[in-house]
């Protein structure tokens, strides 16, 4: 049994890889979703208890091949990639029960195998990178999830979907590619791949390669930036969300951007940090401008939308502005804050999505003139649409709220009253694009497209429910989510404020 | 004239620059997608020639281990960019595959013209 | 036609020295440039030569569409079942160790995983030049 524990973060990657590879061989889709389904639910397991020993036995290290680390790819997992971990594979399994009755409705019947083993290689990618203490090897997963993510969405029925697929590519790429310089960088300066390794290095070798360092800084930060859809870089997300089918936005929504701010986070703080304070340098001043501005313009954008789908896109924009802001303030509350808003916003946006995903499912549109008096029609999906919705103004006993607080606790701290301000000025906004969406739901007459609607099978609202309680209990009950934000804060910050 | 020196001294990073920046040009100011697509190749090559120069060694031998022989080429960098070849190789495919379908829907693969026929709300 | 005459005789000639070179790659990948990814890639070009020179259904007739969309995951497999095999041995995971002993056991996984990436390697290939011409047809 130690055996099996000393090798969970091998199986944490291997697992859906391995399910991948047997998805491939199947022809139906049946044998696939099992699979899936199997692998899914293994995942939280898996990472549950990886979390759990970080949080009580200190950082693992794993040596992949035996090999001794600088030398070897290492995975090393604290409560930082720990949290992320359990937050991509709790998401993962959420989703599949969900995927059971809608990818069967929204996808070819010969291409559902393809899909659940793009589904397995994306998982893989979105583990491996917020398991692996390797650079390259970080790189290697980014890629893996990003091309299977390129698949999921050009998979979605509308032919708009291809386009943003290729769009997606072509910015995605481009990203990681910058991410590789950056890598690349660093390596001739410190003559190492493993993070925590350049971390104890990097101060040496900014003595005598300062420009070398500070490009590196540049590239890395502008290649996720592209990947985590940074103010203005996030051009792809809309269209990628809109278009992709439902069980992919939910996922991706959830996941995919939020592994990229990891490992911005990581570098910044894990690797640059060890040789300049983050605060000082002229980054952290250009994020928090770039956060505010997303906050503000994709939120402005939100409102204006008519499909739901494209305004919750939006709205994932001006979110990920929260938690760069928070990342851009650099200090303990802030950083705290926008830990706890990557698990939050994935609880909430999920909830979303996937009560869209089962709004699309029963009457096959998500634009917002169809959905008029629907929440009679299907009450417990709406509710959790209202709810999560409320949670994204952030109102007080929603996981929203958690963020906010320590986000604005972070802007009192560094005395950036402005900010404070703009945090809730930017809630304000969130309150107009929400109770639009609300209005129309819940107190229009019932139009002819929602007349059809009924609340989806079990499985679907299942999920919905759970992300939907999830959101309220822990905005009440903090430790867990707000408790291992801070430790993972504190570990990042290394003992600065 | 000392920047001229660096310039000669370092013109395998002056290569891999100019590289970087004409693929980079490519994909932002072609519609056609292919030529996106070539762009996006050219400037993938270039981040290959900047992980591979550093790691010949001057005076440095071919890294098979030999007792005659005590300076070595790096091999690590060689290793990474195999994968990062195979990583591009992967994205060019999969770029190609969805300008054929998107040629089968919209009869075109310029970009612009197909934002024409679909216009973003 | 007397051109088409030469291209079809030269490719028949040369047809079975591209894939002995492949192999050949693929096995000196420890001592100069080769290895998995580079065999693949020119074991797939014969497929596709011939069937540039010959036609698809003469190609497939060599290399079955089926059998290169199941070479894909196959490949895979071998190489995540090396790495499972340190595994199952008690150690981490991709530790070639355990399959022998001191550099032997070192030099008995990597060919594995190299065999490994030969396979998936030439199968994609195989598969995305059947998957365009396809489209075609």
């Amino acid at each position: 049994m130690s055996q099996l524990i000393a090798q969970l973060p091998a199986l944490q990657v291997v697992v859906p890889l391995l399910g991948a590879v047997l998805v491939a061989f199947c022809r139906g889709g049946r044998t696939a979703y099992f699979v899936s389904l199997l692998v899914s639910l293994l995942m939280p397991v898996v990472s549950g208890l990886l979390l759990w020993q970080a949080i009580i036995a200190g950082p693992i290290s794993y040596h992949l091949g035996g090999w001794q680390p600088p030398w070897g790819i290492e995975y090393h997992i604290d409560v930082f990639n720990g949290l992320v971990l359990m937050m991509v594979s709790a998401v993962g399994a959420l989703v599949m029960p969900f995927a059971w009755r809608s990818v069967a409705d929204e996808i070819d019947e010969d291409k559902q195998a393809w899909f659940y083993c793009m589904y397995l290689l994306c998982l893989t990618g979105l583990l491996g990178i917020a398991a692996t203490g390797d650079a390259f090897n970080a790189f290697v997963f980014l890629e893996i999830s990003s091309l299977s993510a390129y698949v999921l969405i050009a998979l979605g029925r509308d032919r708009r979907a291809l386009l943003a697929a290729f769009r997606y590519l072509i910015m995605g790429t481009i990203g990681a590619t910058f991410y590789v310089i950056g890598i690349g960088l660093l390596y001739v300066v410190t003559g190492s791949l493993n993070i925590v390794d350049i971390g104890s290095r990097i101060a040496g070798a900014a003595a005598v390669y300062p420009h070398a360092v500070i490009a590196a800084l540049a590239f890395i930060t502008v290649g996720l930036g592209l990947k985590l859809a940074l103010f203005p870089l996030h051009v792809w997300l809309p269209n990628a969300y809109t278009y992709a089918p439902s069980v992919v936005t939910a996922f991706m929504a959830a996941t995919a951007t939020k592994v990229a701010i990891y490992l911005l986070a990581r570098f910044a703080f894990g690797v640059f940090g060890q040789a300049f304070d983050f605060r000082t340098l002229p980054v952290a001043d250009i994020i928090l401008v770039l956060s505010v501005a997303a906050m503000f313009v994709a939120a402005f954008v939100a409102i204006s939308e008519t499909d739901l789908k494209r305004m919750l896109a939006y709205s994932s924009v001006s979110q990920i502005g929260y938690i760069t802001l928070g990342i851009g303030i650099a200090n303990k509350p802030g950083l705290t804050g926008s830990i706890v808003h990557l698990v939050n916003h994935a609880m909430m946006k999920g909830a979303l999505f996937l009560a869209l995903g089962a709004v699309v499912y029963r009457i096959g549109s998500a634009r917002l003139s169809d959905l008029a008096g629907i929440g009679r029609r299907m009450p417990w999906t709406m509710t959790a649409f209202t709810i999560a919705g409320f949670g994204l103004i952030g109102t007080p006993g929603t996981v929203g709220f958690i963020s906010k607080w320590y986000l604005v606790a972070g802007a009192f701290a560094a005395g950036q009253w402005v900010l404070v301000f703009l945090i809730v000025g930017s809630s304000l906004l969130a309150l107009v694009y929400v109770g639009r969406a609300v209005e129309v739901i819940w107190f229009r007459d019932t139009g002819p497209a929602a007349a059809r609607a009924t609340d989806p099978p079990p499985s679907m609202l299942a999920p919905i429910l759970l992300l939907m309680a999830a959101v309220v209990y822990f905005g009440v009950e903090t430790s867990l989510t707000a408790g291992i934000a801070e430790r993972a804060a504190a570990l990042l910050l290394g003992g600065l404020p | 004239m000392e920047a001229v020196h660096t310039l000669i001294n370092h013109y395998n990073y002056v290569i891999t620059i100019f590289l970087m920046v004409g693929g980079l040009y490519i994909v932002i100011a072609r519609g056609n997608m292919v030529k996106k697509l070539v762009g996006l190749s050219i400037f993938q090559t270039s981040v290959y020639l900047l992980f591979i120069s550093p790691a010949k060694i001057l005076g440095g031998t071919a890294p098979i281990l030999d007792p005659a022989y005590s300076v070595y080429s790096n091999p690590l960098p060689h290793v990474l960019i195999l994968t990062a070849i195979v990583v591009g190789v992967a994205t060019i495919a999969l770029g190609l595959a969805l300008t054929v379908r998107i040629n089968e829907a919209y009869g075109t693969i310029d970009e612009d013209e197909v934002l024409e026929k679909d216009p973003e709300p | 036609m007397k051109f088409d005459l030469i291209l079809r005789i030269g490719t028949k000639l040369i047809l079975p020295f591209i894939l002995l070179f492949a192999l050949y790659v693929q096995f000196h990948g420890d001592y100069g440039p080769g290895g998995g990814f580079q065999a693949g890639v020119i074991a797939a070009a014969m497929v596709i030569l011939m069937s540039l020179t010959f036609g698809i259904n003469t190609a497939q007739r060599v290399a079955p569409r089926a059998m290169v969309e199941r070479m894909v995951p196959l490949g895979v497999l071998i190489y995540a079942g090396t790495g499972v095999a340190g595994l199952l041995m008690g150690r981490n995971f991709l530790d070639y160790s355990v399959l022998g002993h001191g550099a032997h056991a070192r030099e008995l996984g990597i060919f594995l995983v190299e065999a490994g990436v030969l396979v998936t390697v030439a199968g994609t290939m195989c598969s995305l030049y059947y998957a365009f011409v396809e489209r075609g047809r």
